[in-house]
Formats: structure tokens, sequence, C-alpha cells
């Protein structure tokens, strides 16, 4: 049923809908809305049978998710930012083990500087964990994806992720079109275990590997992880051929067929960055846009066919490796290999800084004139940056650079009237 | 697409006034769009909230830039907060007071704008009278309902009813009416007196 609904609402009732029979989370924004939600359904009994267990911390949320999958228990958590990273040792062990967890990030910066907007470094911290990681474009589709998330992870025995933009999207109130429960048991077959703790066939697991065969293990998780290729659009397809919505897939290419340009992004971005190509398409301009779903497993084959034209491509990233650079741009650049293209890294939407139309503008104007930089940092104040550089340069003790940028900035003391 | 920006204060329930539009034009058949600004909410802090609709799919996630229309919850944040930028001169502004528009010093500021687009509206005054407390966000649609002419009163009764459970919906919707018939009157007598 289609409904104006909060994206945090949707993905709650949406989990819910998945029969999930074990949720552990502790709150933390902008994913509390959503874990909120879950736990009033199973106060209500409107979600039974399921436990939800208040945990004291995220490392304990993924452990007893760990716990509960291991003993056969569809489980289900959600998190964002520095909870991620507390759960961090436990998230790679949710991979290593096989346990097909689903967890929703509602992305969100790392500090310090403390900040608790979106962004995407929280899940490019984990992108090596061997866990699946599916970005959401819309609310809609962030909805969509948690019941090809169940069904994938399961399938596969792997854990999933679905990348949510914290607030942009968490936040916001949309039309929804609410998958039904019947829907989704059609959809979603009961878990059936590759490995359980059973007392009738009693097995341990988590043994200690050595040399011997663990990187073996490691394999057959890339293995799997390469059988997702096939298996994520094959299950999109069936959702779609079923609902006639065409959420998640590997990737998601908009008028890139004859595109000279094409923009690469990931996210909620995805939908403003759309709207400034139809802008320009309509003046003529060759420029697509190609929405990665599919972070890991990193879908090369597909990104390759979809950029095979392009003589430019920008990638717009709200992430980056400091003193490197972009990191989706890397794996792109790895999967097109062909030199005569033009790559250009444009980090954005740091610490929630918005992303505006006029902003991508402005790219899409350099780009058009082969102006853009290999690495642009969008709306970058390098009056404010270069000042603190003259402070740290003039004075040995200059002191902390993010509260020197605040008073720069003048947030420090707000404008009050006289 | 009709875009509106909501200033005003924790507390005040600014996202839920964006949330309740967003659900009036939704239930009008329209595409329809309400997030907050994302600030750590506090009581009191100024809070901004946004709204879009349009006849088509709304993809965009930008804020909004450049407003088509401006509610300002609160009158004290004048001196505070750039409330009016990126606001067209064919926009409209709706402040919660009790003052008239010309009677709040923004000097020639709204010189190139439709005098008959600024409207202040005493929602705190109405909200007290109907709520009991001084909650001016319900009310202040209803004004803009009568302001734009973008939504009708009915759809934003009807979605402070979903919102607000019981006589708490009822007395809100009462608010609403309230504020509806009062801006609709003043937007009756700025274009009888711009006639005459």
């Amino acid at each position: 049923m289609l409904r104006q609904i909060e994206g945090s609402k949707a993905i709650a009732e949406t989990v819910a809908l998945c029969r999930p029979e074990v949720v552990c989370a502790y709150p933390i924004s902008p994913q509390t809305h959503i874990i909120e939600a879950v736990g009033a359904m199973v106060k209500a009994g409107t979600l039974a049978p399921c436990e939800f267990i208040n945990v004291e911390s995220e490392f304990a949320a993924m452990s007893v998710a760990i716990g509960a999958s291991a003993t056969g228990a569809r489980a289900y958590t959600a998190t964002s930012s520095q909870g991620l990273l507390f759960m961090m040792e436990a998230v790679y062990n949710a991979a290593g083990l096989g346990l097909p967890i689903v967890m929703t990030l509602a992305n969100r910066a790392i500090g310090a500087p403390i900040n608790i907007w979106n962004d995407h470094s929280d899940a490019m911290a984990v992108r090596d964990s061997g866990w699946i990681q599916l970005f959401a474009e819309s609310n809609q589709e962030a909805s969509d994806l948690h019941v090809q998330a169940f069904r994938l992870a399961e399938e596969l025995s792997v854990p999933v992720m679905v990348c949510v933009d914290g607030f942009i999207l968490t936040h916001a109130v949309e039309g929804v079109d609410l998958l039904d429960q019947s829907y989704v048991d059609s959809f979603l077959p009961p878990y059936e275990p590759r490995q359980m703790l059973d007392t009738k066939a009693p097995v341990s697991i988590g043994a200690m590997v050595g040399p011997e065969a663990f990187e073996e293990v490691r394999y057959l998780a890339h293995l799997r992880q390469l059988d997702a290729l096939e298996l994520i659009p094959e299950i999109a397809r069936e959702f779609f051929e079923s609902t006639g919505r065409d959420s998640g897939g590997l990737v998601r290419p908009y008028r890139t067929d004859d595109a000279e340009t094409v923009v690469v992004a990931m996210g909620s971005v995805l939908g403003t960055l759309k709207d400034a190509v139809d802008a320009r398409r309509d003046l003529g301009e060759l420029v697509g846009v190609l929405g990665v779903t599919s972070f890991r497993p990193f879908p090369s084959e597909a990104v390759r066919d979809a950029l095979a034209h392009a003589r430019q491509i920008v990638v717009i990233e709200k992430a980056f490796s400091i003193g490197a650079g972009g990191v989706l741009s890397t794996d792109i650049a790895i999967a097109i290999h062909h030199e005569q293209t033009l790559l250009r890294t444009v980090i954005a939407g740091l610490g929630g800084r918005a992303i505006t139309r006029r902003s991508l503008e402005k790219v899409l104007d350099d780009a058009s004139r082969d102006e853009l930089a290999p690495l642009t940092f969008l709306d970058l104040d390098q009056g404010a940056v270069d000042r603190e550089r003259a402070r740290m340069q003039a004075s040995r003790r200059s002191g902390p650079s993010a509260e020197n940028l605040l008073r720069d900035r003048g947030t420090v003391s707000p404008k009050i009237p006289a | 697409m009709f875009q509106i920006r909501i200033h005003g204060r924790g507390g005040q329930g600014v996202v839920t006034a964006a949330e309740i539009l967003s659900v009036a034009a939704f239930d009008e058949g329209r595409h329809a769009q309400a997030f907050p600004s994302f600030g750590s909410e506090r009581t009191g802090a100024p809070v901004v909230s946004f709204c879009r609709f349009d006849d088509r799919v709304i993809r965009t996630h930008e804020p909004v830039m450049e407003p088509d229309a401006v509610i300002i919850q609160d009158v004290t944040l004048i001196h505070q907060v750039d409330l009016f930028s990126g606001l067209s001169p064919d926009g409209y502004v709706l402040i919660n007071s009790s003052s008239s528009f010309s009677d709040l010093g923004f000097g020639d500021f709204f010189d190139q704008y439709h005098i008959e687009r600024l409207m202040t509206c005493p929602a705190t005054q109405i909200a007290l009278e109907h709520l009991g407390r001084p909650l001016p966000n319900a009310a202040l649609l209803g004004g803009f309902a009568a302001l734009t002419g973008e939504i009708t009163c009915d759809a934003i009764d009807k979605a402070v009813r979903e919102h607000f459970i019981g006589p708490v919906g009822e007395r809100n919707a009462a608010a609403v009416k309230a504020a509806f018939d009062y801006v609709a009157s003043k937007v009756k007598e700025v274009a009888r007196a711009s006639t005459n």
C-alpha cells in the first residue's frame, strides 16, 4: 500500500514483514527511529514470534545477532557510524562465520570531530569485512532492499548490510509503497540454515584455522560474493517481475547509452543527479548517471559495460581514503582499465554538507569543459583551510584545528542580536 | 514543484509541520517529501524543516534552497537566522506574529515582493485558544493554505487529524480552521485595498 511515511518507519515495517526472530540493537542517530519502530512492533505483539534484545552496546548487538543466527534464527540489527566501528570485530566475525545477518546501516560520518550527519565513511570502513553492501537510492528502494537482503543473505550464507543515507533518507517522509505480508512470505522462504548449533546434531562453529586452511576459507568467502554477483540481479529481476518495481540489482544506468560523460554515485544523491542530467539532456548535452547499488560485491563487469562508451567518468563519493583519494573511484578505475578515459573524483557531502543541485551543476559545467581536476572537494572553503594552515605555520601551539575552524566560521559564537 | 521552508525552534513542532503538510499533499494525490534540517535537536534551538510537492515523482534530496514559501513559527528568529535566503520575489511568507507584517521592521527588504503574499498570523494566540498550549505549527498550516492556495484547508484538516489522534486532533483542526479564516480574510482585505 502506498503511504506517506518516514523512511525509518518504512524500513522497520518492511523488516517486520520479513519475520525476523531475533532483533538486537543499540540506539544511535540516525538509526534510532528504525529500531524504536521495530521494538514497538515486538512489544505490541504485531511482530511475533520475535525476541527484541536490549543490549548494552553495538559490540553486544552484533554478538547477539551472531549467536542468534548460529542457532538458526533470522537475525536483524541496525547501526550507524561509531556504532558500526564499535561492533567492527563482530562485523568481521559474522562474515567470516558465514552467518546471514541483515543489518541496516543508516550512513553517518565517523568522528573525530564528532558529527552525526550523513556520509559514507562508516560503510567504507567495513567494505573489506566480507559483508554484502547494498546502497539505497530512495526510501522505496531502502524498504524493498531489506526483503531482497534477507533472501540473498540466507541463500548464500553471507551477511548483508543495507546502506541508507542517514537523515537524508531515514528521516525523510516520502511516499513508499509497502509490501504486504503474503507477498513477502512468498518471496522470502523460511530460513534454512547451512550451519546451525543444534543439540540433536552437534557441531562447533568458529574453529581456529591456521595457515593450513585460512586462505581457502577466505577464498570461499570471495567465491560466495562472486556468486552474489549472479544472485543479486536474479533476485532483483524476480522482484521487478512480481512488484513492477526496479529495486536492487548491481548497478543502475540512467541515460548512459550515448553519454560522453557519466557521473557515478551511490545512495540518495542519485535522485538529485538525475534531475541535473535531465536538464542537461534537454540542452543536448550527452551526460548520464550510473548508480552503484551493490558496492560489495563490486560489479566490475556491469560497471565496465555501463561505462564502455564514456569519454569521461566523474565519481561523486561521500567518503574518501585520507592520504589517497576516492574509494569508489579506485574500484571504478580497476573495473574500466582503459587509459584513454578521463576519471575524475569529486568528494562531496562529508559530514552532512548538503550536495546541492547548484554545486552538482558546477561539477558538470567543469566536466563539460574538461576542467574538472582529478580530485575535487566539492564546496570546500579553501580560505578557511588556508587560514588554519597559516595559523599552524605561525605558531607551534595553534591548537585544535576543528575548534579553530568553527571559530573561523563564527559557529562557536553565533550571531546574536546586539 | 512547490517548495516550503519552515523555521522555528525545537519544541514548536517544526518537523511535524512539514510532515503533516507532506501528508496533506499526498492525500491530494500529489508526490510529496518532507524532512528536517537534521540538527542535534534541542528545545529552543533554531530548527528548519522542508517540504516539497509536485505532480511528478520527486527524486531530489537536496535541502530546499530556493523556497516558494517560508513559514516562520518563531518571530524571534528574525535577528538570528537567514530566514529568507533563496526566496524568490514571487514567494510567500507567513510569520507567526500578532503584529502586522509592516510592523515587523523589515524596512525595504520586501520592496520587490508581492505584498499580498506576505502575511502574519497570530498562530500562538490561536493555539493557546484552541489547544491551551503555545504550539503554532498546525494553525500556521491553515494559514499557509489560505495564503498560497497551494493546498486545501480540508487536506490540512485531514492530515492534522491523522497525526494528532482524538481530542488533540479536534483541537488542532479547530486551530487550523481559525488560522485559515484569519489569513483568508486578510488576503481579501489586501486584495480589496489594492483594487480600490
